[in-house]
């Protein structure tokens, strides 16, 4: 093979190389991506069409937009929306200003117990919920008296160990000089967190929402072991208890209210994703 | 009034700091942690007097068929779901670190289902994977398999097939975003010295990525296995009956735990289940624990 020929199967590969890459991409993403659209397309259809098979149509010939407007008076969708809202926002704005509050203290302040603090903190991340739920759910029905309570989960959510870690981490990146400075000039520690170090933090505040925000609006053990009655339940609760079971074939409403939880989350994703994306890629390189 | 010393004026500014977060924790989180160990040698059952019986709930647990099925098929799960979402998500990271056209649309799509709502999802799945779902017909009209012989995807032996498949597709796009950050770590002059030398692409691969890649490896793996030992929504909401039951081919660890707790009100020998879990968690940790000491140095 002389020179030129053998410059040209090298580009060939790249051609060739390059097309199997997209191949593989799109392949990829359309296994990621049609069981939603699979979602989309059942929610408006009628019960017995979404099986059918030969032929199968994504559009239906009479599309059942009644579908979405039925899930609100088959059951309370409004309260279950109305539940996860209020859990989810009260949960994400107590973790972030407790978070932050301690992870500036750990970061940036000297105190008697610091070490001893801080450790027991992530001594507690290395065991996961699932083995201290059970003692738990005792101490908060029986000496709380919160069994049923949509405030029993927010107590359970609002204060973890994980968000004083991030922060944490977050915060002793910002340098030190900037606080001495801070306290030169007379102003309180208070004014520090609340002027200098919260504005900085931004990133860290929009990752740990994000994160927070689509634990609590997705947790279904949680609220699984702590809400019974019907109309305190959270949105994943109440699609699993009405539409899901052996004998429910309602796959239109299941699939409509599908469509409905996921639209937060969708909205909070695509809004914040850069942070979310950089959040879960600085934890990978810590490791 | 005494004036407070320099010192103690300045824990009590940082006590104030922690407090809000320290007082919550340490009520709902702490205490609960020091309980579950003390739980687990008693008898309880919530109401009538706590009684403490020794080792006798962990010698029931190893004497239980169906407890020795759960740790058995988490294990199985975790065997299956840490391998194959490690290589598609390391797979797709490769192919997205690549100029290619759409990446950012490609991500945002790989990484959709890790956000979306399990309850949503597997209503999804359990419909696509159901007796006459769209899977079985198009292995039934293309693949000619004869409707007797279709498979039953969440019983019996095929349930834990499906969970592992599930949770590949569920959480590849987080790990592959982990990967994506571990890739753009690596010096292109690796890439192009190995150019010069007349490397092929899969030899570039096998060379240089997958060592450089070690530590960011390391630390999914253990990220993976935890959250593999922690299974309880993908197993109760593909293959669980309607009171959120599951057989001896599907039981998993924490769904034992739920059950015997929630379920049977027998709280000491659920909360020795969950020692179970712990020690396998911690085994993990310590794990991590050496693993990043040898990898901060290098």
């Amino acid at each position: 093979m002389n020179k030129k020929t053998k410059l040209r199967s090298k580009k060939q590969n790249k051609v060739v190389g390059m097309i199997l890459t997209y191949v593989l991409l799109i392949v990829v993403a359309l296994i990621m991506i049609v069981p939603f659209l699979w979602m989309l397309s059942s929610s408006i259809k009628a019960d017995r069409e979404v099986f059918q098979m030969n032929p199968f149509k994504w559009i239906p010939d009479v599309i059942r937009w009644d579908n979405y407007s039925k899930i609100w008076t088959k059951m309370p969708f409004g309260k279950y929306i109305e539940n996860t809202a209020i859990l989810t926002v009260i949960v994400t704005f107590l973790q972030l200003l407790t978070s932050s509050f301690a992870a500036y203290a750990f970061a940036k302040l000297d105190f008697k117990y610091k070490k001893t603090l801080f450790l027991a903190y992530i001594a507690t991340i290395a065991v996961p919920w699932q083995v201290y739920m059970v003692p738990q759910f005792i101490m908060m029905t029986n000496a709380f008296h919160l069994g049923d309570k949509l405030l029993a989960m927010i107590c359970l959510q609002a204060f973890s160990a994980f968000g004083v870690f991030m922060m944490r981490q977050f915060y002793m990146e910002i340098p030190d000089e900037l606080c001495e400075a801070a306290r030169i000039d007379g102003m309180s520690e208070y004014k520090i967190w609340a002027r200098i170090m919260l504005p900085l933090s931004k990133p860290a505040i929009s990752t740990l929402t994000i994160f927070t925000f689509v634990a609590t609006w997705n947790d279904y053990l949680g609220p699984l072991i702590y809400l019974t009655t019907d109309t305190k339940k959270t949105i994943q609760l109440g699609i699993k208890a009405h539409f899901i079971g052996q004998y429910s074939s309602e796959y239109g409403l299941l699939m409509a209210a599908s469509v409905v939880s996921l639209v937060p989350v969708l909205i909070m994703f695509l809004a914040l994703q850069r942070y979310f994306v950089e959040g879960v890629a600085s934890t990978g390189i810590k490791g | 009034m005494k004036k407070l010393s320099k010192t103690a004026k300045r824990n009590i500014v940082a006590y104030s700091f922690i407090a809000p977060n320290f007082i919550g924790f340490a009520v709902f989180t702490l205490v609960p942690v020091l309980c579950a160990f003390v739980l687990a040698f008693t008898k309880w059952d919530g109401s009538n007097p706590m009684e403490f019986v020794g080792l006798s709930n962990f010698k029931e647990l190893f004497g239980n068929k169906l407890f020795r099925a759960a740790v058995k098929n988490t294990i199985i799960y975790s065997i299956g779901t840490v391998p194959l979402t490690m290589a598609a998500s390391l797979g797709l990271a490769v192919l997205l670190n690549k100029k290619v056209f759409g990446r950012a649309v490609f991500r945002t799509i790989a990484f959709f289902p890790y956000v979306a709502s399990l309850v949503a999802v597997t209503a999804v799945w359990k419909m696509l994977f159901s007796k006459s779902g769209p899977v079985n017909a198009i292995l039934y009209y293309v693949f000619k398999v004869p409707s007797d012989q279709l498979p039953k995807w969440f019983v019996g032996g095929l349930a834990l097939v499906s969970f592992i498949l599930f949770s590949v597709w569920k959480y590849m796009g987080y790990y592959m975003v982990i990967y994506l950050a571990g890739l753009q770590g690596i010096s292109a002059e690796l890439y192009e010295a190995a150019s010069l030398d007349g490397a092929s692409g899969w030899q570039k691969f096998r060379y240089i990525t997958v060592p450089q890649l070690k530590p960011t490896s390391f630390f999914i793996t253990v990220m993976l296995t935890i959250n593999c030992f922690k299974v309880f929504d993908v197993a109760v909401l593909l293959a669980g009956g309607d009171s959120n039951s599951l057989t001896e081919s599907s039981e998993v660890l924490v769904h034992f735990i739920y059950q015997k707790a929630f379920g049977e009100w027998r709280l000491g020998y659920a909360s020795a289940a969950a020692m179970v879990l712990f020690i396998f968690v911690l085994v993990v940790t310590l794990v991590q624990f050496r693993g990043e000491s040898k990898y901060a140095n290098s």
